[in-house]
């Protein structure tokens, strides 16, 4: 029991330190002259296409449901018109936000480890390596600053299509014009719910590619270590998401909403 | 003339098992060294240790005169510019496709801008390889025999000064073996490479050895060439020639 608490914690530290030292070896990698723009664009679009249709349909979903949802009991209280103005509100401030980026943690983070951690297994990483080329810089630095880069696009996507998912829940139970929506939708919403969960999201999928990377680049020998390295990918990059919510959501009250 | 590797006391170990028990080995520079020995023996891990690839626990490793566990990322990769590695399974990239795979080391590392010489360095080495015809595909659509030669085809490309083949021959037919074994000593007269070739097969170890080391239990035990080898009274090397 004691031993195994004394593993698992050393084990904690010594993931800590050798992520630090993946976080050391990408950040002097980032700016240098020679960028590999083409295989930041490709994976950009990798990125994107992985998980548009997802994204694009729980956002969807997440607006209507939450619309219908909340319908009966603003009623109660006559407030059925605030409907729209809280619907959109709590999506651009935390929920849109924090679900695409779980799901992308699912689809792309998973991808980034089963990709990486099978090109270490097979030897390509060593390969790279060892002909001069800089791995962590064509395949790490790439594909974290694409998730960085296009989370914060899919979150927008995502919060689109929640908005119009709610337009459709409104006019499932009663009706209203698009028009009408749009204002009530916006009547509340102010630069400072937007700019906190646009930074958030840029911190969300700067995670999902370093955690991504950082589990396929440790992969150990063997093929199981693919699979190991593309589901540890995901857990990790949802439990980060998660604490730095927490964080964020602190942090913004601290300075923001009050 | 220079010694252009030369490794001393080297020792590596892996979850307590020593693996290496102190190699000492020195290449020439143009010279082709065939390294024997019994699977498991840890003759990849020897030339992962000389490429850096792996740490040793002690010893040293010089190449080209320079301490290659010591040096800074940039003097490490320009020192490795100038050497080619064979992976024993080839290790293609495979998201790219047979001609990605031959033009990434030009550009990424060599820097090569011109399409032109890009697409005629390529073609001559899959030439070279009997691959010309692979060019589009991707490395799964390879055959094991096909990936290994197009594996030798991206470690030549470059043209390196030194080139460590783990089992260049491996998995091929015996015309194609000796066609690889041919190659091997083609490139080291034309560009004077330097060769350490790890292999089991006699007959492409008689083709391009100039000398060669039995290693057993961690350590080299003999070196000389094929011949003096060939007709050793000790028992254990000459069995590697009995075949
Ligand atoms: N990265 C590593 N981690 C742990 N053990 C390793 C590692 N690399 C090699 N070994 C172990 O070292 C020993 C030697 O391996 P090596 O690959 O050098 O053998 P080899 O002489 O090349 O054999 P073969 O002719 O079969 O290729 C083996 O027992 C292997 O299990
Ligand atoms: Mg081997």
């Amino acid at each position: 029991m004691l031993s195994s608490l004394t593993r698992s914690t050393r084990q904690f530290f010594e993931d800590t330190g050798s992520a630090i030292f993946f976080f050391r070896s990408f950040s002097r990698n980032i700016f240098r002259s020679d960028f590999y723009w083409g295989e930041f664009i490709r994976q950009c679009y990798l990125a994107g296409v992985r998980s548009l249709s997802i994204v694009l349909l729980t956002g969807f979903v997440l607006g209507f449901v939450l619309t219908l949802q909340s319908l009966p009991t603003l009623k109660q209280f006559g407030a059925e018109s605030f409907v729209p103005d809280m619907v959109a509100i709590s999506v651009i401030r935390e929920i849109g936000p924090v679900i695409t980026s779980l799901i992308c943690a699912g689809k792309i983070a998973s991808g980034i480890g089963a990709e990486l951690g099978s090109m270490k297994v097979t030897e390509q990483v060593a390969a790279m390596e060892v002909s001069g080329a800089n791995p962590i810089q064509y395949l790490a630095v790439t594909r974290i600053l694409a998730c960085t880069f296009m989370v914060p696009l899919l979150v927008l996507f995502s919060d689109i299509m929640s908005f119009l998912g709610g337009f459709a829940g409104i006019n499932v139970a009663g009706e209203m014009t698009a028009v009408m929506y749009f204002n009530k939708s916006f009547a509340n919403l102010v630069f400072s719910d937007f700019v906190p969960a646009f930074i958030k999201t840029i911190a969300f999928g700067f995670s999902i590619g370093f955690i991504g990377c950082y589990k396929g680049f440790n992969a150990s020998r063997g093929t199981e270590s693919v699979g190991i390295a593309a589901n540890s990918a995901v857990v990790a990059a949802c439990v980060s998401i998660i604490i730095i919510d927490a964080l964020a959501v602190q942090i913004t009250s601290l300075f923001i909403y009050n | 003339m220079e010694n252009v590797i030369e490794v001393r006391g080297l020792t590596k170990s892996f979850n307590g098992k020593e693996v290496l028990k102190g190699i000492d080995l020195s290449v020439k520079r143009g010279e082709n060294v065939v390294v024997l020995g019994r699977s498991g023996e840890g003759k990849s891990v020897t030339i992962q240790c000389i490429a850096a690839l792996l740490t040793p626990d002690s010893g040293t490793v010089k190449v080209l005169g320079q301490d290659i566990h010591s040096l800074g990322e940039e003097a490490l990769k320009d020192l490795r510019k100038k050497m080619g590695f064979l992976f024993q399974q080839a290790a293609l990239y495979d998201s790219m496709s047979v001609r990605e795979n031959l033009s990434f080391p030009l550009k990424a590392v060599l820097k090569i801008k011109d399409p032109a010489e890009i697409k005629m360095r390529s073609e001559e080495v899959l030439e070279a390889v009997g691959l010309q015809d692979a060019i589009d595909k991707m490395p799964s659509e390879l055959s094991g025999g096909q990936r290994k030669r197009m594996g030798l085809a991206r470690t030549l490309v470059v043209n390196p000064e030194i080139i460590l083949y783990d089992e260049p021959t491996t998995g091929l037919d015996t015309i194609t073996s000796q066609e690889i074994s041919h190659l091997i000593m083609d490139v080291q007269k034309r560009y004077k490479a330097t060769a350490i070739i790890i292999t089991h097969d006699m007959h492409c170890a008689k083709v391009t050895a100039d000398r060669i080391l039995i290693m057993n239990d961690g350590k080299y035990i003999a070196e000389d060439s094929y011949e003096a080898l060939e007709n050793s009274p000790d028992k254990l090397i000459n069995s590697f020639f009995k075949f």
